[in-house]
């Protein structure tokens, strides 16, 4: 069944409160935080703790900031849900995934399958990312 | 060179799988254009003024004589029994099915080639000098480097959706063959007291409506950082190139309006995070890739001297056959460039051929160049004879490398939906106008180049003499530029005065160079002579 929310993860969604980026001076403790293109992901990193829910917003899918956004957050050791949210299709799930996302909030929905495909895409990674896989130089040389 | 091995077939094979569901959706209407088009462009597959053009990626313009007679097999079956080659190394084809796609994908996969990140706003085919590890001035090569960046950037998840399309050149000689100063990042291969080799990196370079030169960010990177070193300054760049005008959104517009000082530091703060992270490939593999481009079995003791008593074969080893790294051989370029032909076309059969001759004589290898000719990098001096004459029989035995009539030119107005005016009819009248082969080795080197629009793939800022064809009010104008060069002197040329018809500007040019001719001294090329006396003495005689 296509869904508006997919998640990857065993826990329970986050029921707090979606704090804007720029809102986040006013709001001690947040929780949960949504990151338009334009956000620097690095200013989160005093609060990685703490959160629980970090949305990174796509308005449209061929803006890629977000890819880095996510990828710092990770490299960071941010291991809370990571939320590709708005214009996210079904052809970037794989590149999402491999950048640290870890749950799918699309305009149209997706099915939980045509997730599963997307991730399988590739058989193998040239590159080393947050994803964990590792890279075919590392399949080479152990 | 360097051979796929498992791994590597498996990527461009998944490729091809993706690509077909993909096609399949666009076809049966799931997929909407405007979702389906930065997918198609990510494998090369164009929309253009009469039918889908597919460009075919030849990485770091180096192929096999079988990977060549598929490109000649690829333009019988799908395409009209030609192929262009481009002035980014690879090969276009003009007249492609879409429904054909996936299965002309197939046929390449099948010889380990492949459309990958040939267009789109992701990180292109990287460059490189053509005739690397074959050049007497090189100091290293550059392709093992080439083809680490190949792997790096194959599916980077992070840069698939750069603010604007990013070119990677390399070459490892002082003699730049590779315009390598004006891409988005250009590599040198460098060498210290010691003998080491190291990278000195440019970023910010481009030619388009705004071109740059790049400066100089890194001037020595260790090879064994240089991913982690590409990955900071890509990141950079996807964070806060520009996204709000694509026309600035090239990373030369980032570098210029920060300045070189701030993005170097910039950078040099991402690449301390980045060294933390492992995500550089270990020396074991750089090693595992140089060994595969090692010297192919030469024959040391091969003569020098050849029988040079037939002028047309002198003619043409003088002109269109280089200086080997190793006695008794020679660097074969065949030019694509006919008098009164399309640049960079050739034939199916002629495709072919110069496969065949690769394989019988060249120890199995081609390049691209990027000035739109094929290179034979290897061929013993005593082979040279039998090759011109087949050369010859095919009509590619031209004998004018780097002379006026071997013009670079855009596809220009008969293709490409960008273009505002013709760029191919003019390269014709031109090299029909200087057909004589004597005239142009008199004018000695000359390079001419031609963009039919001020996106700049004919290079015409680069060339000593640059055309721009522009629309004004409906109809073509050619403006002219002096003083460009792609080379170690790299410089970008100056429009000279108000533009030209189509037949005006071929006058313009042979006026050019009489004036060339009058104030010429000993050994002066076109571009020096330009250089010394300035803009005055060619308008006067032009517009006078």
């Amino acid at each position: 069944m296509a869904e508006t929310l997919i998640r990857l993860r065993d826990d329970s969604a986050s029921t707090a409160p979606v704090v804007a980026f720029a809102d986040l001076s006013d709001t001690a403790n947040a929780l949960a935080v949504r990151l338009m293109p334009g956000d620097d992901a690095r200013a989160l990193l005093p609060l990685l703790g703490q959160l629980e829910l970090v949305e990174v917003a796509f308005p449209g899918f061929n803006d890629g900031r977000g890819y880095s956004a996510a990828s710092i957050l990770r490299e960071s050791g941010y291991t809370g849900e990571l939320r590709a949210v708005g214009d996210v299709l079904v052809d970037q799930i794989s590149h999402y995934h491999r950048v640290g996302f870890d749950a799918f909030a699309p305009d149209q929905p997706i099915t939980r399958a045509a997730i599963d495909t997307a991730i399988a895409t590739w058989p193998e990674v040239y590159q080393r990312t947050v994803d964990g896989r590792p890279a075919i130089w590392a399949l080479r040389h152990g | 060179m360097y051979q796929y091995d498992t791994h590597d077939q498996a990527m461009v094979d998944a490729r091809v799988a993706e690509f077909s569901d993909q096609v399949a959706r666009r076809l049966s209407g799931a997929l909407a254009e405007d979702q389906f088009r930065p997918l198609r462009l990510k494998n090369g597959l164009y929309l253009q003024l009469h039918a889908y053009m597919l460009r075919v990626a030849v990485p770091y313009g180096t192929l096999n004589a079988r990977q060549m007679r598929m490109l000649g097999d690829i333009a019988d079956k799908y395409d009209r029994g030609y192929g262009h080659f481009t002035t980014r190394q690879n090969i276009q084809y003009n007249w492609i099915k879409l429904e054909d796609a996936p299965a002309i994908l197939a046929d390449l996969a099948s010889v380990g080639m492949h459309a990958i990140q040939t267009s789109g706003n992701c990180i292109r085919n990287t460059t490189a000098d053509h005739f690397a590890g074959a050049a007497a001035d090189e100091v290293a090569d550059p392709r093992p480097y080439a083809e680490l960046l190949r792997q790096w950037s194959t599916f980077h998840p992070e840069f698939d959706y750069l603010p604007r399309k990013f070119k990677v050149a390399i070459i490892g000689s002082d003699v730049d063959r590779a315009a390598m100063k004006l891409h988005d990042i250009g590599i040198q291969v460098v060498t210290n007291a010691a003998g080491e080799e190291g990278l000195r990196i440019h970023v910010g370079g481009g030619m388009g409506r705004t071109p740059m030169i790049a400066p100089v960010i890194r001037d020595w990177l260790s090879p064994l950082q240089m991913v982690s070193y590409l990955e900071a300054c890509l990141r950079v760049y996807n964070r806060y190139g520009r996204r709000d005008n694509k026309y600035k959104a090239r990373i030369k517009i980032l570098v210029h309006e920060i300045g070189a000082e701030e993005y170097r530091r910039q950078v040099e703060q991402e690449f301390a995070h980045i060294l933390t992270l492992g995500l550089e490939p270990p020396p074991a593999e750089l090693a595992r890739i140089k060994a595969q481009f090692a010297d192919p079995a030469f024959d040391r003791a091969a003569p020098v001297a050849i029988d040079l008593s037939d002028p047309d074969f002198a003619l043409w080893v003088d002109q269109n056959v280089h200086a080997h790294k190793v006695q008794g051989y020679g660097i074969v370029t065949i030019s694509l460039k006919p008098t009164g032909g399309i640049p960079g076309d050739a034939s199916a059969d002629q495709i072919r051929l110069m496969a065949d001759l690769a394989r019988d004589f060249s120890f199995d290898e081609l390049r691209v160049t990027h000035a739109q000719n094929i290179v034979l990098p290897h061929v013993k001096r005593t082979d040279l004879h039998a090759i011109w004459q087949r050369l010859d029989e095919a009509g590619l035995a031209t004998p004018n490398l780097d002379l006026i009539g071997d013009i670079i030119a855009c596809p220009g107005l008969d293709y490409c939906s960008l273009a505002n005016a013709r760029s191919i009819p003019l390269a014709q009248k031109i090299s029909a106008r200087f057909a004589d082969v004597e005239r142009q080795r008199d004018l000695g080197e000359l390079k001419l180049k031609i963009s039919g629009c001020i996106n700049a793939c004919g290079h015409h800022h680069a060339g000593h003499i640059g055309i721009l064809g522009v629309d004004r009010k409906g109809v073509e104008n050619y403006q002219l530029l002096f003083g460009g060069s792609e080379g170690a002197d790299t410089s970008l040329g100056s429009i000279i005065g108000p533009g030209f018809s189509e037949d005006g500007i071929v006058d313009a040019i042979e006026r050019a160079t009489q004036v060339y001719v009058a104030q010429r001294t000993d050994g002066e090329r076109f571009l020096d002579t330009y250089r010394r006396i300035g803009t005055a003495p060619f308008k006067d005689a032009i517009y006078g």
